[in-house]
């Protein structure tokens, strides 16, 4: 298909979500304030399926004249997306109606949030990349304050909004820098002038300001300071989200950015990666030792898993890229999964934020505390979970690409961060009980459930997310 | 019979075990009484079935058997490769023989939270068997690291007072070594474009890369062992760990790192494990004698067979690097017999504990008068660490020293002190348990062995006299396949020196 045509129907599932989420919109404001938020909430998973199935079926294809494409690695990470933000709404919902925060808008922000999400992975140039950043940006800074009537969650999306908004502007400027030195904003063009030759030094610092932008929205080390105090002050299912959903869509802009105009030149831009990558892993290694609220705790985890992450596409080989989206796919689940048991921890109906508040749950719930524990193990990259693999793929990617030096850092920086997933199981298994939590949802079960035959299966069942994360990676490079 | 895979048979059997464990509910004494009898069992007939290798083993050939190969990431090109050779199907044997023995001592001893101690111990025993059968690079970390999981668990939730600290230091420790071997694998991968531990044995990697892959695998090895200056996990895990675990840490743990180096460093990197060696033998014989001088000093039962264990444990890597077929097998059967017999030790120690609930040699005194049977079986066990002719323990340190004596004068002797030290840390803390008068109040009433506890040392006495009168049956079986991988090492290492001299010329 060629560049220079509309071509619509590439874009079919974006225009299904963002017509779904008017439609409830409409649906909530008509149907009574506060009443229909749980209808409106079904119903926003209900479209995110039905997105999911139209992300699968659709035959790619680029559309708005070059300026979006859904090419199997958009795919890939729609798919992700999608999974991570109807999970994010389900866990919401009984949480909301408790504690007062049951509003209808609450699912349709998540919605248009993640139609700028897969707006974000498929721009295949810098401004439909920026109108999806935005549109994601701007909904989740209301998600933030969504509890407007507590001080912790206006605050903290305050403070996501100014640190937010200032990021966007340093994208702009690297995005005008870079639109200032070669003449053109689509990647496709870009990649072709840059082919080959020495990275004009405009450009150049165009790309470390589009970086830095990226950084923050990913939260990788030092763009990371708002990260642990948003997601304390956010209500919990909204840092679950925060902690997936946008994470997985940011870190595939920053592979698409980087691989795509500026992959002839990788070696400008390696070194930029290895270094947040290193910092990203030893502050969110180190920072988390002493935590004690487990939401923080998670914020720094999220960090070092960025780190991570980005330790593959430091690699910037398709291999790299491979990697990142296996880790990515495994992250995804490993969170949800987490996450629904920080949900259930509730006692005497109300929640629970700190780490020795799991004291003894091996006694009080014996299956929720394996399951933690199954959790814990994996995001410490303990074989043979899930979560090991994840480790292994960027690895191997970084050390065959000679790598070697950030890829023994972060192996050690993955011990210490074992230390404090290690502590949670230990509160959980070595402490005497305390009083025990009230009954869990019956979705958190089903949550738990299936994000633990998931990591525990992994070892045997490979291969479904690795091929279709070798063949998203292969669709970037093929370009 | 033969097409049965026996080796993913025995490895898997306990998981399916403590599968079966996960479906038993109710109530706490049925449950604890279920739990015991199936995880017995399992671990029974997972013995029994592991007992065919033994039998099928063909010892006339150093290639691997009872292999199995089938796809398990075929886009890296990594497989799920099982298979054992003279060198490690002892030690499949050496797991699924004291898994049971584990269970059972464990009996009594543990009454809280039974469920879940015997699935941790089924999901361990599929860890080590794993571990000892994997042919294949990634398939091998996966399990050696798996194991540091129920390892976790036992010393953290049954264990004694400071058992916290003991697991932290033991998973942490364990795994900061691992992830340099990790590493290496991956270099070695990207060099060598597969995992296969056959394929990578025979690829012969240049010396400076053979250099830096030597030590990223002896930074895992060297704790697991553990060796001189890194085992202080060693004494913490084993004072904190239950009676069972320590007997498996002793048992079988410690050997993957012995098991390591046969399986990595010798073969894959022969050159660096020439010029390592000196290295290796100093640091063996520090651990031998300063070791031995300090297991002297305890006032610990359990820290002083775990003090032994390092002494032990030098022998088995200075046998491991004089590269000669007796240092060798010396090496393999030290671990064996080491295996048994600590394990036995520390089961000796659980027999008093369980009764008078302390480790403090100062406690205990006399106990001859009222536990005849008990002094004989911890004097026959305690000789057998000394390395009494007739014991396994003999053979396996006499066969290592003789290696070494070939190898390098000097370290047989030094290594020879460890056996006189041996004899004196272990005959002292003997006669102050067993030997004097029996003054102590609680000690009057103390009971001897039950049957349950003859039925656990039974087959610990008949294997470590097996071993000790008829080696051969043992060293038979590894026989070939050492001199294989001496023929391997000395191969490489005479190509390297003659390329060395036409480089000179």
């Amino acid at each position: 298909m060629g560049v220079s045509m509309l071509n619509l129907g590439a874009a079919l599932p974006e225009m299904f979500m963002a017509v779904s989420a008017l439609a409830l919109l409409m649906l909530g404001v008509f149907a009574g304030k506060d009443k229909s938020f749980r209808t409106v909430s079904l119903l926003a998973v209900a479209a995110q399926v039905i997105t999911i199935a139209l992300v699968v079926m659709g035959d790619g294809g680029s559309a708005f004249f070059g300026q979006f494409s859904a090419d199997p690695f958009a795919k890939f990470c729609k798919v992700l997306i999608l999974i991570g933000s109807a999970t994010g709404i389900i866990m919401a919902m009984n949480f909301a109606e408790r504690e007062n925060m049951a509003r209808f808008e609450f699912p349709i922000l998540i919605s248009l949030a993640t139609l700028g999400m897969m707006a974000m992975v498929s721009a295949t140039d810098m401004l439909s990349l920026y109108l999806g950043l935005e549109l994601q940006s701007l909904a989740l800074y209301v998600v933030a304050a969504i509890r407007r009537d507590t001080v912790r969650s206006t605050e903290s999306g305050l403070k996501y909004f100014i640190l937010g908004s200032i990021a966007s502007g340093i994208l702009l400027y690297g995005m005008s820098m870079v639109y200032g030195f070669t003449g053109t904003t689509n990647f496709t063009v870009l990649g072709n002038t840059l082919v080959g030759g020495e990275l004009p030094l405009g450009a150049l610092v165009g790309l470390a300001f589009i970086f830095a932008g990226l950084c923050f929205k990913v939260s990788a080390v030092p763009f990371h300071m708002w990260t642990p105090d948003v997601y304390e002050g956010a209500p919990t299912p909204v840092t679950s989200f925060f902690a997936v959903a946008p994470k997985i869509a940011g870190l595939a802009l920053f592979i698409r950015v980087a691989v795509g105009p500026f992959g002839g030149a990788v070696e400008d831009w390696q070194q930029i990666i290895v270094l947040i990558s290193i910092l990203s892993m030893a502050v969110g290694s180190f920072a988390a030792l002493r935590q004690e609220n487990i939401k923080r705790l998670m914020a720094y985890s999220s960090i070092g898993h960025v780190g991570f992450a980005l330790v593959g596409l430091a690699a910037g080989t398709q291999e790299g890229v491979t990697g990142v989206l296996v880790y990515l796919g495994i992250y995804l689940v490993m969170n949800l999964g987490t996450f629904a048991v920080i949900l259930c921890m509730r006692r005497n109906d109300r929640m629970n934020e700190e780490i020795t508040d799991l004291a003894g749950l091996a006694k009080t719930k014996p299956l929720m505390a394996a399951i933690t524990a199954i959790f814990m193990f994996s995001m410490a990259g303990i074989p043979p979970l899930a979560g090991f693999f994840g480790k292994f793929y960027v690895f191997k990617a970084a050390v065959d690409a000679g790598l070697v030096t950030l890829a023994v850092i972060g192996l050690v920086t993955s011990v210490v961060s074992a230390y404090y997933y290690l502590r949670i199981i230990k509160v959980m298994y070595f402490d005497e009980p305390v009083e025990g939590f009230d009954r869990n949802g019956t979705e958190m079960n089903v949550i738990m459930a299936v994000a633990t035959i998931i990591i525990l299966a992994f070892v045997f069942f490979p291969n479904p997310l690795m091929d279709s994360a070798a063949v998203a990676a292969a669709s970037l490079f093929g370009m | 019979m033969s097409d049965w895979p026996i080796l993913s048979i025995v490895t898997f059997l306990p998981l399916v075990g403590a599968a079966l464990l996960l479906l038993i509910n109710g109530e706490e004494a049925t449950v604890a009484r279920n739990s015991r009898w199936v995880a017995l069992w399992t671990s029974g007939f997972t013995f029994l079935v592991s007992l065919m290798l033994w039998v099928n083993f063909d010892a006339t050939t150093a290639d691997f058997q009872f292999v199995e190969q089938a796809d398990w990431m075929p886009g890296l090109n990594i497989s799920y490769h099982m298979g054992v050779d003279g060198i490690s199907v002892l030690f499949v044997l050496l797991a699924t023989f004291l898994t049971p023995i584990c269970i059972l001592s464990a009996w009594e001893a543990i009454q809280k939270r039974v469920k879940e101690y015997m699935i941790a111990f089924l999901v361990l025993e599929t860890m080590m068997v794993g571990m000892f059968s994997a042919l294949d690079g990634l398939l091998f970390y996966l399990f050696f690291e798996g194991v540091l999981i129920p390892m976790f668990i036992i010393i953290g939730v049954w264990g004694g007072q400071r058992r916290v600290y003991a697991a932290f230091k033991l998973f942490l420790y364990t795994l900061l070594g691992s992830v340099l071997m990790l590493v290496a694998l991956l270099a070695m991968y990207f060099e060598a474009g597969t995992t296969d531990i056959p394929t990578l044995m025979e690829y012969g990697f240049d010396y400076n890369m053979q250099l830096w892959l030597w030590l990223a695998f002896f930074a895992s090895f060297a704790v697991k062992v553990p060796m001189w200056p890194v085992h202080t996990w060693l004494p913490d895990a084993h004072v904190e760990a239950p009676t069972a675990g320590s007997v498996i840490l002793a048992g079988v743990l410690l050997k993957m790192g012995g098991y390591g180096f046969l399986r990595f460093s010798l073969p894959m990197m022969p050159l660096a494990s020439e010029t390592f060696a000196p290295l290796v033998f100093t640091l063996s014989i520090v651990a031998i004698i300063y070791t031995s001088l300090v297991a002297l000093a305890q006032q610990d039962m359990k820290k002083l067979i775990a003090y032994s264990s390092v002494a032990h444990m030098g022998i088995v890597t200075i046998g491991a690097f004089t590269f000669n077929q007796h240092g060798i097998e010396g090496s393999i059967f030290q671990m064996l017999s080491h295996g048994v017999v600590s394990g036995a030790l520390f089961l000796c120690v659980g027999v008093v504990y369980d009764r008078i609930h302390t480790r403090e040699i100062d406690a205990y005194g006399g106990l001859v008068h009222r536990m005849p049977s008990y002094a004989l079986i911890f004097m026959f066990f305690t000789m057998a660490s000394v390395g009494l002719p007739g014991t396994g323990g003999f053979v396996g340190e006499i066969l290592a020293l003789l290696g070494a004596f070939e190898a390098n004068t000097w370290v047989a002797f030094f290594a020879a002190t460890g056996l006189i030290l041996g004899a004196a840390y272990a005959l002292y803390l003997y006669r102050r348990i067993i030997f004097g008068a029996l003054t102590k109040e609680n000690l009057k009433t103390i009971l001897d062995l039950s049957p349950r506890e003859w039925i656990i040392f039974a087959p610990l006495v008949i294997i470590v006299l097996w071993m000790g009168v008829y080696p051969v049956s043992f060293l038979d079986i590894m026989h070939v396949s050492v001199e294989n991988l001496v023929n391997q090492v000395e191969t490489a290492q005479a190509a390297a020196a003659q390329a060395a001299q036409l480089a000179a010329n």
